[in-house]
């Protein structure tokens, strides 16, 4: 792609903007500091607060399911159609609106200034017309919720023809609100991932090569150009849906005979939109997986006290797989009815994938050897995702592999197998991230006792839910059943072990309320944090205040010396070296800061 | 200390889990005992890196725990431990790969002279098809669905006219006969999977697809639906009898046929049928 | 320092501000938005390059009805270069600080734009009179989405030709705009070059 292969990548621009006060953008009253801000900043946390709020939509919404496949026949009030438009709103919320908004919208606008020694994004005002397009895009979802006939219930893979057939709950109105919701979502992402590509690639202080880069940075940035590229698919896609919904075109219709009438189209492909949609639908896995990946990464060395091990293929894997995930997308659509021939060139490309992944898995327990433990929440968080998402990646090698896909393909095990690895895995570093950086953002630490109940009943109740999930998977317990009811092959205690899972459900949703709860009232009772609580060697920790404020740094840019992991140096008066203090304090230097950042020139 | 055992407990549970739980795979009834194997297999390999992995963490979490003034190693990288993982790893890999891409071959090339029969889906029901005598499934087209034709097949078309059609959810099959199934839906998609059989494959209006196996278990199975298809998906049943040939024959034979149904319906559709079948005569 | 270079520098070993492809004396604000552009130019090939591998596959399978493209469509090509060329004199304009050339190149450029706007909307009243509806055929649905992304695009240049025109006739202002006026120059010709392979893919099917 240009977007890397250009020789402005070797320009690395001057540390300092001429002049901060004319470059600047300044809010001038509360709607421009506050509602209409264009400061990264507060765009992440307005971005984070709503993906928040919609993913509180997204987790209700997966009680009430869970409460039908535990007890089915009790709660007489949700009925079949409901319960797909549950499971496909569920499906979409956390995927798209939680996610990846959270990761990149949220994540990628409050670090990549602060983490690279930026001021604020390239292009401020269209970062601020991102938001708020993703803003309107959850409101139009969460009007579909209240058009006739409710919100869409055709699975969050939308698949034609059943998406806009009258058999399919939310066919009126709700599928159409739908799509408008995500060509909106993406026209958004465009926005804000213009932005951070640029910034990226241009904004970073004098010093920040790119392997200087915090993984963090690696992370979002591949996760971004991906974005970037995988999002359009689906555009079309949505589109052309909406075309034939609307217009009764038939780019995905074939000639259908729907309950005894034959309908106007002709000569359609299902398979077409399921191309498109997978050409995007596995990027975004991606999209979600490589955010986590490089925050983890972070976390583990900072509450460590170790440097990443094996940095260079840390970068060099996630950009690996950020490729390799552009030719894989139909291992999602082994048993669809596509050449089977396709088969062997998909299940090999998916398999090749294990070993970068593998590979980074390693260097993150590598990571802890010989380390300096600090068992802190984030790092609690780290672990926690190490073995949900080596858990949830081996099953993956099951699924990818074509024949044993044959079998297990739509079976509560691909279930199970998702949510551990773009469920779990990322929530957790979502949280772990949120421990870390809460401090930062407003300057006072979690409560350390409810985190920790946080912790425990998140991490080991979503383990035992979505581990023998996968053995359901294995009886052949089919996803998307609204109930099971007679059977010749499910034993009776699979319904005792759902009831139990149901349980769990509920006992660790009633967590993420806690968890809620303290992040309400740290803000104002939480312990102070002070300068860098964490020690850590990253720009984003050596911001003139604590939080920072608008621009970010003092009058001068940090300038940066090293990588960001300068830990255990051994030649080093303390055991983390900041990326900005000057080589000839090294020895000399101790604190959380670097003295005068202010005056630097 | 309690992270230590407690990530100990999560790795060393999970194999437990793994070998005392009640829930596991359905007796296999097919031919296609090799997925089971290459299952086993990725269990195996995988499971060996889960435990593996889960152990390091633990001892590293007690080993090199917090402590002041402690300070961890400084190594950045060790190309050859780097070299050396990618390449196991790659072996892992390539142990788990290549017996399942045998394994999807076999899946996907059907024996020479495999008995075909149709399996038609719609919303929320299943209906299947036999060729009759001559061995042939007539044409058939979405199109021409109607009440009276509900498989759509081409009344001019002879060899459709002895095409045995079941308008049923209940399917035979005889025991140890390989077959294909040909997969049509009529409406959205559906997949046809009978979890003992471990073949499924979606329907896709427009086009049809196939899968083949080989019973080799007697006994009644459950037909499922696998892909989402509206509302009443998760009521979208069958059932498939896997029976001995005699018991297969003589359910077979009470079964009627298309040019029978064309002849119940209507006076017209039995001259239809009739020129059809003289016709059908006059090309032998 | 190439990329490749940069991405298999051992970090750990280098100390220091003035490290090689480290320092660059462009200011990040004349560069940034020349990369954005590009960014932007990237994620809209990819998207017509997916509507073309989907109007390729859905090609192939039976129903397909090739159809007539209307004379007008070349009339309308026309206008693209010739606004192509006017917002090229405007660029050239703004770097010799004639603010004559800049001006007529922008009219050009802009009123180019809009003229072929109207241009294709009067080729789809045409179709509509003539019965050619969305759900006539799929490559008739086809011509229709493939248009409206292109004229989407358009409108979207124009919402920056209209920012930039402002600031040219209110203030006299070449020094502000220049980078705006060669960006849209840019953008002119890249949306030119896309219709030439839509169109080019529209009239050979």
């Amino acid at each position: 792609m240009a977007i890397v292969d250009s020789p402005v990548v070797q320009d690395i621009p001057a540390a300092e903007v001429p002049d901060p006060n004319e470059d600047l953008y300044h809010a001038k009253s509360w709607v421009t500091k506050y509602l209409f801000c264009q400061d990264a900043k507060v765009i992440a946390i307005q971005y984070s607060c709503t993906a928040l709020g919609i993913g509180l939509l997204g987790l209700v919404l997966s009680w009430v399911m869970r409460l039908q496949l535990g007890f089915p026949e009790v709660f007489s009030f949700i009925e079949p159609a409901h319960y797909y438009q549950f499971i496909t709103m569920h499906g979409m919320i956390m995927v798209i609106y939680l996610l990846t908004a959270l990761f990149l919208g949220g994540f990628g606008n409050y670090l990549i200034p602060l983490m690279l020694g930026a001021r604020d994004m390239v292009f401020p005002y269209v970062n601020m017309l991102s938001y708020w397009v993703y803003l309107l895009a959850v409101l139009v979802l969460i009007a579909s919720f209240f058009v006739p006939g409710g919100p869409t219930g055709a699975g969050w893979t939308l698949y034609p023809p059943q998406a806009i057939l009258s058999g399919t709950p939310g066919s009126d109105g709700g599928i159409i609100l739908m799509l408008v919701s995500l060509s909106l979502f993406i026209v958004g992402f465009t926005m804000g991932g213009l932005n951070y590509v640029v910034t990226v690639l241009q904004a970073r202080t004098r010093g920040m090569t790119l392997m200087r880069m915090p993984l963090t940075i690696w992370g979002i940035f591949t996760a971004t150009v991906h974005a970037l590229l995988a999002f359009p698919a689906l555009f079309v896609g949505a589109i052309m849906m909406t075309l034939d919904r609307l217009l009764e075109t038939s780019f995905f219709m074939p000639v259908i005979s729907e309950m005894g009438e034959i309908l106007s189209y002709e000569g359609g492909s299902p398979l077409l939109f399921q191309h498109l949609f997978w050409f995007f639908g596995h990027p975004e896995v991606y999209i979600v997986a490589l955010p986590a990946f490089g925050i983890v990464s972070d976390l583990l060395s900072v509450h460590a006290r170790r440097h990443v091990f094996g940095y260079r293929m840390m970068v060099w894997a996630i950009v690996i797989i950020g490729a390799l995930s552009f030719i894989v997308w139909a291992h999602h659509m082994y048993v669809s009815g596509m050449n089977p021939w396709f088969g062997f060139f998909f299940a090999t490309t998916t398999l090749i994938i294990a070993v970068p992944t593998a590979l980074k898995v390693y260097n993150w327990t590598l990571t802890l050897w010989r380390a300096n433990i600090r068992l802190t929440l984030p790092m609690l968080f780290g672990l926690a995702f190490i073995i949900t998402f080596v858990n949830g990646g081996i099953t993956g090698l099951f699924l990818g592999n074509v024949a044993i896909d044959v079998p297990l393909s739509d079976t509560l095990f691909v279930v199970a197998h998702f949510h551990m690895v773009m469920g779990i895995a990322p929530i957790l570093v979502v949280f772990g991230a949120i421990y870390h950086w809460y401090p930062l953002m407003t300057g006072r630490m979690l409560d350390e006792g409810l985190g920790k109940f946080h912790f425990w009943v998140t991490f080991l109740g979503s383990y035992i839910i979505y581990l023998p999930m996968h053995y359901l998977g294995f009886i052949g317990v089919p996803r998307r059943y609204f109930e099971m009811g007679e059977t010749t092959f499910i034993p009776e205690s699979a319904q005792d072990l759902n009831a139990f899972m149901t349980i769990v459900t509920l006992i660790v949703g009633f967590a993420q309320l806690v968890f809620l709860y303290n992040l309400i009232t740290s803000r104002k009772n939480g312990v102070e944090a002070g300068p860098n609580p964490w020690k850590a060697t990253s720009l984003e920790w050596q911001t003139a205040k604590t939080p920072p404020e608008h621009g970010n740094f003092g009058k001068t840019l940090p300038v940066v010396y090293r990588w960001a992991y300068a830990y255990g140096l051994p030649n080093a008066a303390q055991d983390f070296v900041p990326q900005n203090l000057p080589p000839e304090l090294v020895a000399t230097h101790v604190g959380n800061q670097v003295p005068d950042t202010d005056g630097e020139s | 200390m309690i992270v230590a055992y407690a990530i100990l407990l999560v790795g060393i549970g999970t194999v437990v889990f793994h070998f005392v739980s009640p829930w596991w795979w359905t007796p296999i009834a097919s031919n296609w005992g090799f997925i089971d194997d290459v299952i086993i297999i990725t269990f195996w390999v995988t499971g060996v890196v889960f435990v593996a992995v889960v152990l390091f963490m633990a001892y590293c979490v007690y080993r090199f725990r917090y402590k002041e003034g402690q300070r961890a190693e400084y190594n950045p990288e060790s190309k050859k431990l780097e070299i050396w993982l990618s390449v196991l790893t790659s072996v892992g890999v390539a142990i788990m790969l290549a017996p399942g891409l045998w394994a999807w071959d076999e899946f996907v090339t059907v024996p020479e002279g495999t008995a075909e029969f149709e399996v038609l889906g719609q919303q929320w029901s299943w209906m299947y098809r036999f060729p009759g005598k001559d061995g042939k499934l007539g044409k058939s087209s979405t199109k021409l669905i109607d009440d009276d034709n509900p498989f759509g097949l081409d009344p001019k078309d002879p060899n459709g006219q002895d095409d045995v059609l079941i308008e049923d959810s209940e399917l035979h099959l005889p025991l140890n006969k390989p077959v294909k199934v040909l997969l049509r839906s009529v409406d959205v998609l559906h997949d046809f999977y009978v979890p003992e059989l471990r073949a499924k494959m979606d329907m896709v209006p427009g086009a049809v697809t196939y899968l083949w196996f080989e019973p080799i278990r007697v006994g009644t199975f459950d037909i499922l639906c696998f892909e989402l298809c509206g509302t009443g998906h998760y009521d979208m049943r069958g059932s498939l009898v896997i029976e001995e040939a005699d018991a297969f024959n003589e359910w077979f034979e009470a079964q009627s046929t298309f040019a029978e149904t064309l002849a119940r319906i209507s006076p017209e559709g039995e001259i239809e049928h009739k020129i059809a079948a003289n016709a059908a005569e006059n090309s032998f | 320092m190439s990329l490749v270079d940069q991405l298999t520098e051992k970090p750990w070993l280098t100390e220091g501000c003035e490290v090689e492809g480290c320092v660059g004396e462009a200011p990040l604000d004349l560069r940034a938005p020349h990369l954005g552009l590009k960014v932007l130019l990237g994620v809209a090939s990819a998207l017509f390059m997916l509507v073309v591998v989907a109007y390729a596959y859905r090609m192939t399978f039976g129903d397909w009805q090739p159809m007539h493209q209307p004379w007008l469509l070349w009339v309308n090509t026309l206008i693209l270069v010739l606004g192509s060329w006017g917002m090229h004199r405007a660029w050239g304009g703004a770097y010799s600080g004639q603010l004559g050339v800049l001006k007529s190149g922008m009219v050009l450029g802009g009123g180019c734009a809009v003229v072929f706007l109207g241009g294709q909307l009067l080729v789809w009243k045409e179709l509509v009179s003539q019965g050619f509806f969305a759900s006539y055929g799929v490559s008739v649905a086809f011509f229709y989405v493939v248009t409206a992304l292109h004229a989407a695009h358009v409108f979207g240049g124009l919402i920056a030709w209209y920012r930039a025109s402002l600031k040219i006739w209110r203030d006299d202002d070449i020094d502000n705009v220049r980078i705006t006026v060669e960006l849209c120059a840019t953008y002119w010709h890249f949306l030119l070059c896309m219709w030439i392979i839509l169109f080019g893919l529209l009239l050979l099917t």
